[in-house]
This record gives C-alpha cells, sequence and structure tokens, in this order.
C-alpha cells in the first residue's frame, strides 16, 4: 500500500479491484470492469452462474471422440465435478451439444435438427479435429467442420482429444457463459457480430447451386478427371 | 509345395465346372485365369447372366458370396473395358469358390442383368454398385440408392469423380445463432 502524507488518515480498503484501494478522500471513480453497476447485471450475473454449473450435454458422438467422451463421464476424470454430468439424450433436455466426431452430408440435417430442438439457451462444442476441421476425411461425402452449419462456442483440437481437453473446454465455455450471457441472450455481443458477417461472407460465396470449396483442393493430392492423383499439387493442376 | 503346384491343384479343382461351362457354351463366351490361387471367368455383362445362372442352377453354386463393382479408367496395361462386375459365388457341397468377372464398356449409364432372380440375396448389393458407379441393374425391383443420399447426383467411386466431391458435402443452409 502506498505511503500515505502525515495526517490524512482515509479509510483504507482491501480490494484487488484497480482505482479503489488507494483512498484520498476525493470520490472514488467506478471501477470499469465491475459487473454490478447495473441492476440487470446483478441478474444476468445470477443467471450466468446457474447457467454454467448446470450444462446439460447431449453427445453427438458418431466416432472414437464418444469413446472419449465416455470417459470424461466415468470416476476418473468426472465431468461431474463442473456441473455437466447430465447427459440426455434428447436434444429437447440439453443446453449443451457435443458434437464428437466427424458428420457426413447425409448426417448434417440430422444434427441441425436437432440443434433446431435443443431449447435456448444452448451452446455447442465441436470436439475433435473431424467435427471441427473435417479431419484426416477430406472426401466428398465428409463436412469440413460442423462450424459452417451450426454455431459452435468451442473447439476441442486432437484426435480423440484427451478426457482433460473436454474439461478444459467446458471450463472455457463456463467462461464464456459468465461474461457474455445475458437474461435474453447467450452469446457474447462481438460474437453475434461475427456470427453475422460470417454469415453474409458465406452467403456470398454461394454462388449458384453449390457453395465454394475451400480453395486448397491443390495442396494435397486431388483427383482429376481421367487423370493421376497428384501429391502436393503438380505444375499441371 | 511350390507355387506351381498350388494352381494347378486349383485348376483341377475347378476342371469339372469349367469343362461344363465349356461344353455349354462353346468357346469364346468366356475366358479363364489365375491369380492367387483364384480362378476367375471372365464375360462379357451380356452373358454374363447365362454364365452365373448355370452356375447357380446346374452346377450347384448356391451362395453368392460377393458381388462388387470396378472402375478401371486409367489403369496401367489395360485391355478389357471400362467397368467390371465381380461375382464370388461358392458351391456350398464342394466349398468350390468362382469369380466371375463381367465386363461392362464406357458408357454414361452401363447396363446388366440383375442376378436378384438367381440369389435374392444380391439385391442390397447390386443397390451399393448401382450408388458407387451408376450401373444399372436390368430386372433388379428395387434399384435405388443405398448409401448415399438421394438427392445425390454423381456416382462417387468413379474415377473420374474428384476425390473431393463437386461441393454437394457443403451444399446445406447455415444455421446461425440468430436463426435458432
Amino acid at each position: 500500500m502506498a505511503v500515505e502524507a502525515e495526517g490524512n488518515h482515509a479509510p483504507e480498503i482491501l480490494t484487488n479491484l484497480p482505482g479503489v484501494g488507494v483512498g484520498s478522500g476525493e470520490a472514488l471513480e467506478p471501477p470499469p470492469n465491475t459487473f454490478i453497476t447495473r441492476a440487470e447485471d446483478v441478474i444476468d450475473y445470477c443467471v450466468n452462474y446457474g447457467r454454467k454449473y448446470s450444462l446439460w450435454p447431449m453427445p453427438f458422438a458418431t466416432a472414437c471422440c464418444g469413446i472419449e467422451l465416455m470417459a470424461v463421464g466415468a470416476s476418473r476424470f468426472d465431468i461431474a465435478r463442473f456441473g455437466a454430468e447430465v447427459m440426455r439424450f434428447s436434444p429437447r433436455q440439453c443446453d449443451l451439444l457435443i458434437v464428437a466426431g466427424r458428420v457426413v452430408m447425409k448426417m448434417l440435417p440430422v444434427l441441425q435438427r436437432i440443434w433446431l430442438q435443443m431449447p435456448e439457451p444452448k451452446w455447442c462444442i465441436s470436439m475433435g479435429a473431424c467435427a471441427s476441421t473435417g479431419g484426416i476425411f477430406d472426401t466428398y461425402a465428409v463436412v469440413q467442420g460442423v462450424d459452417r452449419f451450426i454455431p459452435v462456442d468451442a473447439y476441442i483440437p486432437g484426435c480423440p482429444p484427451r478426457p482433460e481437453q473436454i474439461l478444459r473446454s467446458i471450463l472455457d465455455l463456463q467462461g464464456k457463459i459468465q461474461r457474455g450471457g445475458s437474461l435474453n441472450g447467450t452469446a457474447l455481443p462481438e460474437m453475434v457480430a461475427y456470427e453475422k458477417s460470417l454469415e453474409a461472407k458465406r452467403h456470398a460465396l454461394a454462388a449458384g447451386k453449390t457453395t465454394l470449396e475451400r480453395g486448397d483442393e491443390e495442396r494435397y493430392g486431388y483427383r482429376l478427371p481421367g487423370g493421376q492423383a497428384q501429391i502436393g499439387g503438380g505444375e499441371s493442376l | 509345395m511350390t507355387a506351381t503346384a498350388n494352381r494347378s491343384d486349383t485348376i483341377d479343382k475347378h476342371a469339372a465346372t469349367l469343362a461344363d461351362l465349356e461344353k455349354h457354351f462353346g468357346s469364346g463366351v468366356f475366358t479363364c485365369s489365375n491369380f492367387l490361387d483364384q480362378t476367375r471367368i471372365h464375360v462379357s455383362a451380356d452373358r454374363a447372366f447365362e454364365i452365373l445362372a448355370r452356375l447357380k442352377n446346374s452346377l450347384g453354386f448356391s451362395m453368392l458370396v460377393e458381388l462388387g463393382g470396378v472402375d478401371y479408367l486409367g489403369y496401367p496395361q489395360r485391355s478389357r473395358p471400362r467397368y467390371e462386375i465381380v461375382y464370388i459365388v461358392l458351391n456350398l457341397d464342394t466349398t468350390e469358390r468362382l469369380i466371375v468377372r463381367a465386363t461392362l464398356a464406357d458408357h454414361p449409364s452401363p447396363e446388366i442383368a440383375s442376378v436378384v432372380p438367381l440369389w435374392p440375396g444380391a439385391n442390397w448389393m447390386e443397390r451399393e454398385v448401382y450408388d458407387m458407379y451408376g450401373i444399372r441393374f436390368i430386372g433388379h425391383p428395387d434399384l435405388r440408392r443405398i448409401l448415399m443420399p438421394e438427392e445425390f447426383t454423381a456416382f462417387p467411386l468413379r474415377k473420374d469423380y474428384p476425390l473431393r466431391g463437386r461441393g454437394e458435402r457443403h451444399n446445406f443452409t447455415r444455421i446461425a445463432r440468430s436463426d435458432s
């Protein structure tokens, strides 16, 4: 604590908030980072606190990531320590969609339907390389990342991820819920704006009947009509 | 025992069957070859059903083990036509196992007679071949796609179909947070 001038016996306030601790007798500025500035914020804080410690996951497990997801539910890692152990297999009862595994084009409408069936507020974790990017399955039927078609709040890398990574993503999501949620909304305001811009970009890309691919077909082996597959992108591509 | 001895054993095992086919159909309808102790009968698509019917009805090959398709587009040193349908048939009494390979010429919609009248188990296998290669089985009771979605228009296992598709995998609407 800073040494005050002689004779100035301002009360010393013990807090970690910036700008509050040094009493100088003047009117204190309201600290910038506190959440308790409005009554609605108090309500939002309490609501978010309740939401983040009572996530009900909907396991959309289509591949080996689902096995790791089961391990998280078991006693060694125990997702119940973070309040997310109540796995329900009906989307009507869930608020956290965990997409664990690859999603093919025949499965994607099902996934979208499940997402739409989940009641608000809801969040989504894209677990593993396949759900996030398609992984090694860069073929005609496998969707290259579910975030192209449904909103995703947290991504987990790995093939498959360690159970600790899933717990980490739950913790991250809890932080996101605490920061960004409100009584009526689920996402951070900047995330809403970002999603809107992303959506505009994707709709601009979708010219004609099919959306464009990512444009990196030449980076890996790509079989042209009638030709040989090439590794590393030949000049003739 | 040498590899040559093995091969001659295999030929001997199928000698009676092949002699019957030769006698019944005459020469020029099919040819035989051996690979890894397996005897294969090569036949064109329009005569394949007769051969298979003879095998099933007269020679005791009561089980169709496998039915699959191959696209040999761009295959090195390939002299036969582009597509092949591979039938593996098994005689359950003698455990004699034969491979019949029917060749189909390059065509946007190749056609071959269905063997569902002979082996009802060929139903889904022929549907899968149709789904992947677009080969139409004439006489099939229910020739629909079996693996790919019904709105899919291409035949993905043809060699002139790009590995990553033509954008079908991303031809879906996007659901944003504001929509749901």
